[in-house]
């Protein structure tokens, strides 16, 4: 009797251990969007909305308008998905339907690879040898443009977006397969008329969380993408340095006296990624949990 | 053209897809050994950097990687098993559920240089630890707690629920079945997770540059509250802020943290096949 | 066989006025039964009755399901199980259940058969191996699987698994044994030497089995319930029970013309 009521406490202390680390990520949560808050929001008192939604980031000059920054990550970002997302499901679809067992066995552990290169790796090899190959295959003065961003960008987004993907393809019974073919479809028709259909909402879940990924990527853009504060506003700006709100922040932070504006400029923008990649998570999130609950897999 | 000359044509199309994916990997691969294989060498990963880092080694630089990853592992692993435990076996499908699983989807997508930011405020300032291995490994814990608690959860999901069944029947309470059956043999799952999560972690540079990472720093940290150099922040350092700095250093130093990302990569797919064949499930 | 349920005055398990229901659907209602003790007590009838469901029920394994709602009482040695202040553990090792696929635990024979015990806090090794001993002569596995006690269990036929589970809960020596169609992935060797097993064990247990079969259960049976769509239309004495039974439907069922 007395052994098992000592079981019964140890029991009660562990599963309480338990329960509190469950629940430990909440407080993570608040507790990083409250010290973003603490040391973001003097900015908003401090900076008149005019100067802060302007186009000009000179903050030797007290001036901290956004807008260079938002439309420059914006940029880089787009191309980098509009790159990905067909690169991206169509190597899902060819691991998922097409590939011969030994492609796969390359593809699969490639990829993962790939996940893994660090970004500061990526953002090396992005300056040294993809730059001057845009500069001298464009012609323009220099490789640290946003496109050469965007290439790096949408190569680490691959990976996120092919995995993603092909666990949408997956979730599409095999019956549907079957019964396309039956009916005599081939592979090809049977793929693009019925098993992507079938997948489309997680495809497009695939591509939101790749589009979060390459907001929030900073080492790579910040060692390829010029870093110039300029307004992305025509088309030739995809050629011309720019610079994202990611690495506006990582550059800066180094040289900025505690407690100043400008230091409180940067975590406002901080709070601005925060909220921006907690909006696209939430909405991409929100996909998963439906879908789990009709699948009613678990 | 008919239907199976349409296929052949789209099935070329999607193989060049893959083929343009995986072409680049090899490509960065390659060019980094290459051209950085000459710079390694004993010297290289022993001795401390000379002459404003043009010489000498990156050793403060590995050795504080490898502290970083130590401090990271010791606090992200319990909360993110603990939590992954409390996700598969215990929780209920309550609103509370619902709102830890958007914390760690929230937690996930959270860009690396907010991490930075987070850091820098709480653990760098507020708790007034400074720039140190402590701020830098708590910053770095937060952030890979997602991908242990996901992996870790879909690793003990895994495991039958008959083996769950068998122990409450035979007069086991929940902890025991969890303890002597489902945890053991959701352990490589959990390792395999553990390993790719940390290896993102060594990788990261934005987290560790406010909160931990020092330019120079030609000795090796005393304390836990002390700066030390890293491997990432050294290959961002070396490559954009050194000039004159020689080539086959920056590509050394990026071929020595490409190898230790890529070794626990194998390492953890190694791990992941060879259980896989012997599940006894 | 009616000296048999004449031995002992009170009912190993009286189960008076069970109703179970999943969320809207009533798995059963009304049930009331006594289970003699040191009998084999048979519950059969078509599929969907309701059998495994009150099975699980003697040994509380269905507190796990959420979404449920119960009115009755369950009674072991008239005591209430589902009373406040029943320690659940203990109630399942007295209570042992036998599961339909055979499910060997990850490890070893040995691993098997002494997972009870040791959770329960049984530490001394020669006890183990008495425990170890015991236990599979009384599932009649012991001959086979005595040099093998170290290797995986999973390795074993299906029907020495199966006897293996059975091992497993005999191990914590219960006074009630439950069995939900225990050699339905067996082939008819290995259900004979489980049938064959039941008889020996009877004689120290009580037991309470959803058979495989209406032949199986006429075989065995000391005791008989029929189980219809969750409601228990009769019971009885198991002779009487499979040559001359009370209820029409019953009878409908027996001679096969549904099920």
């Amino acid at each position: 009797m007395s052994d098992s009521k000592k079981t019964h406490w140890g029991e009660f202390v562990v599963e309480a251990g338990i329960r509190v680390m469950g629940f430990s990520t909440i407080g993570f949560v608040l507790l990083i969007f409250s010290f973003l808050l603490r040391e973001g929001v003097p900015v908003f008192l401090k900076v008149s909305p005019a100067n802060f939604l302007g186009v000009r980031w000179y903050p030797t000059f007290g001036l901290f308008g956004m807008l260079p920054l938002i439309l420059g990550s914006m940029l880089v970002t787009v191309v980098a998905v509009t790159i990905a997302l067909p690169l991206g499901v169509a190597t899902a679809v060819f691991v998922r339907e097409v590939a011969p067992n030994w492609a796969r066995e390359i593809l699969k552990p490639m990829i993962e690879v790939l996940a893994g290169i660090p970004s500061v790796v990526l953002g090396f090899f992005g300056m040294t040898i993809v730059a001057p190959m845009v500069r001298e295959t464009l012609g323009v003065p220099t490789g640290l443009t946003a496109f050469a961003g965007a290439l790096i960008l949408a190569y680490m987004s691959l990976p996120t977006i092919i995995s993603v993907a092909e666990d949408a393809l997956d979730a599409v019974p095999n019956s549907y397969r079957d019964a396309a073919l039956a009916m005599g479809a081939t592979q090809w028709q049977t793929i693009w008329r019925v098993v992507v259909p079938a997948a489309r909402s997680g495809i497009v879940t695939a591509v939101m969380l790749g589009m979060g990924r390459a907001i929030g990527e900073t080492m790579a853009v910040m060692m390829v993408t010029g870093n110039a504060a300029r307004m992305p506003l025509s088309l030739n700006a995809l050629f011309r340095p720019v610079r994202t709100m990611t690495a506006t922040i990582a550059a800066e932070m180094g040289e900025v006296a505690r407690g100043s504006v400008h230091y409180h400029a940067l975590f406002g923008i901080g709070i601005a990624l925060f909220v921006l990649t907690f909006l696209v998570n939430l909405t991409a999130a929100r996909v998963i949990f439906t879908k789990r609950r009709k699948g009613g897999l678990r | 053209m008919n239907r199976y000359q349409v296929q052949r044509i789209g099935f070329a199309a999607l193989s060049l897809a893959a083929l343009i994916v995986v072409l680049p990997i090899l490509m960065v691969i390659a060019s980094i050994v290459l051209r950085g294989i000459r710079a390694i060498g004993w010297e290289f990963l022993t001795a401390m950097p000379r002459e404003g880092m043009k010489a000498g080694g990156i050793f403060p630089a590995v050795v504080g990687t490898l502290l970083l990853t130590l401090g990271t592992a010791v606090v992200c692993i319990p909360i993110g098993v603990g939590g992954a435990i409390y996700l598969a076996e215990y929780a209920r499908d309550t609103w509370w559920t619902r709102a830890i699983r958007l914390a760690i989807v929230n937690l996930a997508g959270i860009p690396s240089i907010v991490y930075g930011l987070f850091g820098l405020g709480l653990f760098v300032l507020f708790l007034q630890f400074g720039t140190s291995l402590v701020a830098g490994s708590l910053t770095l814990a937060i952030m890979t707690l997602p991908v242990i608690i996901s992996t870790a959860e879909g690793a003990l999901r895994a495991v039958p629920t008959e083996f769950r069944t068998v122990s409450y029947s035979l007069g086991g309470t929940r902890w025991q079945g969890i303890r002597r059956i489902v945890l053991p043999q959701a352990l490589p799952g959990i390792i395999t997770g553990v390993i790719l999560g940390l290896l993102r972690a060594v990788g990261e540079t934005a987290p560790i540059l406010f909160t931990v990472a020092a330019f120079y720093l030609p000795r090796l940290p005393h304390s836990l509250f002390d700066q030390t150099m890293a491997l990432p922040y050294h290959l961002y350092v070396i490559s954009t802020q050194v000039p004159g700095m020689p080539e086959h250093i920056q590509y050394g130093t990026a071929l020595v943290l490409l190898a230790v990302v890529l070794s626990m990569n194998l390492v953890a797919t190694v791990i992941r096949s060879y259980f896989r064949r012997r599940r006894q499930w | 066989m009616s000296s048999v349920l004449a031995r002992e005055a009170q009912p190993k398990i009286q189960i008076q006025k069970v109703s179970y229901a999943y969320g809207d659907e009533q798995a059963l209602k009304d049930i009331s039964l006594d289970v003699p003790t040191r009998a084999v007590t048979v519950l059969f009838g078509p599929a969907g009755g309701g059998k495994t469901t009150l099975l699980r029920l003697i040994n509380r394994l269905n507190d796990l399901v959420e979404g449920t709602q119960m009115s009755g009482r369950i009674l072991l040695d008239g005591q209430d199980i589902y009373g406040p202040g029943i320690d659940v553990s203990g109630l399942r090792r007295r209570v042992g259940m036998v599961f339909a696929l055979p499910l060997p635990l990850p490890g070893t024979v040995r691993d098997n058969v002494l997972y009870g015990p040791r959770l329960a806090g049984e530490r001394d090794p020669s006890c183990l191996e008495d425990i170890l001993r015991r236990s599979l002569s009384q599932a009649a596995l012991w001959d086979e699987v005595k040099d093998r006690l170290d290797r995986p269990a999973n390795r074993l036929s299906g029907g020495q698994q199966q006897r293996l589970c059975i091992a497993r809960s005999l191990a914590l020596e219960p006074e009630v044994l439950l069995l939900d169609e225990p050699t339905s992935g067996l082939d008819p060797i290995s259900t004979g030497k489980v049938e064959e097993s039941l008889f020996q064990l009877k004689q120290d247990y009580t037991i309470v089995v959803v058979p495989h079969s209406v032949q199986q259960a006429a075989r065995v049976a000391d005791s008989a319930a029929f189980l219809l769509m969750g409601e228990l239309i009769e019971h009885g004495r198991g002779s009487e029970m499979f040559t001359a039974p009370g209820d029409q439907r019953t009878e409908n069922y027996i001679t096969g013309r549904f099920g």
